[in-house]
């Protein structure tokens, strides 16, 4: 009961506004095409006089108010300005689990066997979640790259002089440069020396995700204090002992926030990866499709999956963390 | 004195700051035998930390010699001369108390047997034992410290240095713990440098007492105990341990320790 009312129901509830200010939004958005259609068809509607206005925020709340048979119909256009709830749960539905929605049964000798442009459940290439696991892979890999450069990038400003001094300003540079100008470029020079596909995306990917943990681990590997830096030396220990047993069991807290940021900024940089190269499969193809065909509920069905993916792998990272943390100490977890 | 342990002479150390030159030491000389134990007790700032800092090769003197088992304070700190205990436990949160016990014997390279029999003992030493697989925050603050002295000790070093490592408890832990720490020196016999702001505590511990000032950082006042080796905790009603205490109190005024 108590986690009822603790967790459950403040999440419902802000769940219930998102949606219920989403599906206002679309009706808003979407009420003008239905006045359209309907003038078409000669049917009398309710304009906000003087006529002529501009399509802006006013005359779509007059055009709701003064035609309210015109509602809901405004939730099933086929090209919405903006897509309800509904309509994205069902694209994402339709496209990645109900694929066999689609298919056709053809009778033959032997009995009967599904149509051949029927897929095979979200395995199927029509699928989002086929989408999805191709992004999925270059964002796994490029997140263990940027973790792994990262890691060794702070690691040398950590220990080396001429690296402490030298290289933040060139880490922070490289994030100030649009991602949407560098990949690009990325793509191009790697596929010059033969790199396609799955890299190039995951390139994109640690380009952006070893940011947070060079900034995390150095912080981290510098958390521990004078004391427990003097305690070693009255130890005799060397670097590498005051590194392994000292400032790196001390950086965990660090290099797990770190991770969290960088495996959801990860999955953007594979989705960005995917969309100037006219990718033919994951999440940015899909959304570079809808976006060309003006098929605007592929797009926002490419777009929440890929938000829900995110939340997701951020949710995993979580989970580790605890995990790790849990078991070294866990107090501070 | 030749046979001394730690043994300072003229030492001197000025820190220089953005407010001039600090003399944190002058003129300390001082001879320390095997088995002794000896207080250090002064106002902030009269240098009794940073001597104890010295003798570890944690501070570098910058006039003067001090010599640790008749070697250089840095040499000592490579032969694992000493065991340290800060004011602070300092124990890793991610470790286990056994297991922060045995932190400096990995880093020593001992064997695993050696390791666990001698965390074992440690543990047993400081009445720590069935806390093993306790973490660090499951433990009260004076067993923490204790924690942290059973990991000075682990290496076995014939000289332990303590800097104010009960201050942060209360009167009564405190009065346990220098029972307890008392017992411990009479059992491994080794040489003890103990920093404290407390009286009581300095004279029911000390063979010796050094009592400091500050401004310069020097000794004022060396004081032999006449107590018996053997001190329960109503010793501190005798007129033998009131009679030291005063002689404590009356060089710390000396050094206009109770001034501004």
């Amino acid at each position: 009961m108590s986690w009822l009312t603790r967790s459950a129901l403040p999440v419902a509830v802000v769940l219930a506004a998102i949606v219920a200010l989403w599906y206002a939004g679309s009706v808003v958005m979407n009420i003008s095409w239905e006045v359209d259609q309907a003038k078409r068809a000669g049917i009398e509607v309710g304009e906000p006089a003087p006529d002529g206005f501009t399509d802006t925020w006013f005359p779509r709340f007059s055009r709701v108010i003064l035609n309210p048979d015109l509602v809901p119909g405004t939730m099933t256009q086929e090209r919405p300005v903006l897509p309800t709830p509904g309509q994205v749960w069902h694209e994402i539905w339709n496209t990645s689990f109900g694929i066999l929605a689609d298919c056709e049964v053809e009778t033959t000798e032997e009995g009967w066997e599904l149509s051949s442009a029927c897929g095979r459940f979200f395995t199927s290439k029509r699928s989002l979640v086929y989408h999805a696991g191709v992004t999925l892979s270059a964002t796994l890999l490029g997140f263990g790259m940027g973790i792994v450069l990262g890691i060794l990038i702070a690691v040398g400003i950590t220990h080396n002089r001429a690296m402490d001094m030298s290289v933040m300003p060139w880490v922070i540079a490289s994030q100030t440069i649009p991602i949407l100008a560098v990949a690009p470029m990325i793509i191009v020079v790697l596929n010059a020396v033969g790199l396609q596909g799955l890299i190039p995306k995951a390139m994109i990917s640690m380009y952006l995700s070893f940011f947070p943990v060079v900034v995390g681990m150095v912080k981290g590997l510098r958390s521990p204090d004078a004391l427990q830096l003097d305690q070693m030396r009255t130890w005799n220990a060397s670097r590498w002992q005051v590194f392994w047993k000292l400032r790196w069991p001390a950086s965990m807290p660090f290099l797990f926030a770190s991770m969290k940021v960088a495996i959801a900024i990860s999955l953007v940089g594979a989705i960005v990866g995917e969309l100037p190269t006219g990718a033919r499969a994951g999440i940015g193809a899909r959304l570079l499709v809808g976006d060309q065909f003006g098929d605007i509920l592929k797009t926002w069905g490419a777009l929440i999956f890929a938000a829900f993916m995110g939340a997701a792998l951020v949710a995993l990272v979580g989970l580790a963390q605890r995990i790790v943390l849990r078991r070294s100490g866990g107090a501070s977890a | 004195m030749s046979d001394a342990v730690i043994s300072a002479r003229n030492l001197e150390l000025v820190f220089e700051t953005n407010d001039g030159p600090v003399h944190a030491l002058k003129d300390v000389n001082l001879g320390i035998g095997a088995g002794e134990f000896v207080s250090f007790i002064g106002p902030s700032g009269c240098g009794k930390t940073t001597f104890l800092r010295v003798v570890a090769a944690l501070e570098e003197p910058t006039g003067g010699e001090v010599a640790v088992n008749g070697m250089s304070p840095d040499e000592a700190r490579r032969a694992r001369a000493y065991g340290y205990v800060f004011q602070a436990a300092g124990l890793y949160p991610w470790r286990t108390i056994a297991k922060n016990v045995r932190l400096p014997l990995e880093i020593m390279g001992y064997s695993g047997a050696e390791m666990a029999d001698r965390v074992a003992r440690m543990l047993d030493l400081v009445g720590l034992k069935g806390f093993e697989k306790k973490f660090p925050w499951q433990l009260s603050g004076g067993m923490q410290q204790r924690a942290s002295i059973a990991r000075a000790l682990a290496f076995d070093a014939p000289i332990l240095l303590m800097d104010e490592p009960f201050g942060a408890l209360d009167e009564i832990v405190r009065d346990h713990l220098n029972e307890q720490l008392l017992q411990l020196w009479a059992k491994t016999g080794k040489t003890c440098l103990f920093v404290t702001h407390s009286i009581p505590e300095a004279v029911y511990l000390s063979t010796r007492i050094v009592v400091m000032s500050p401004r310069p950082g020097r000794i004022i006042d060396v004081i032999d105990s006449p107590l018996p080796r053997e001190r329960p905790l109503d010793i501190r009603e005798t007129p033998e341990f009131l009679e030291v205490a005063h002689r404590v109190r009356e060089g710390l005024r000396a050094g206009h320790s109770y001034e501004d």
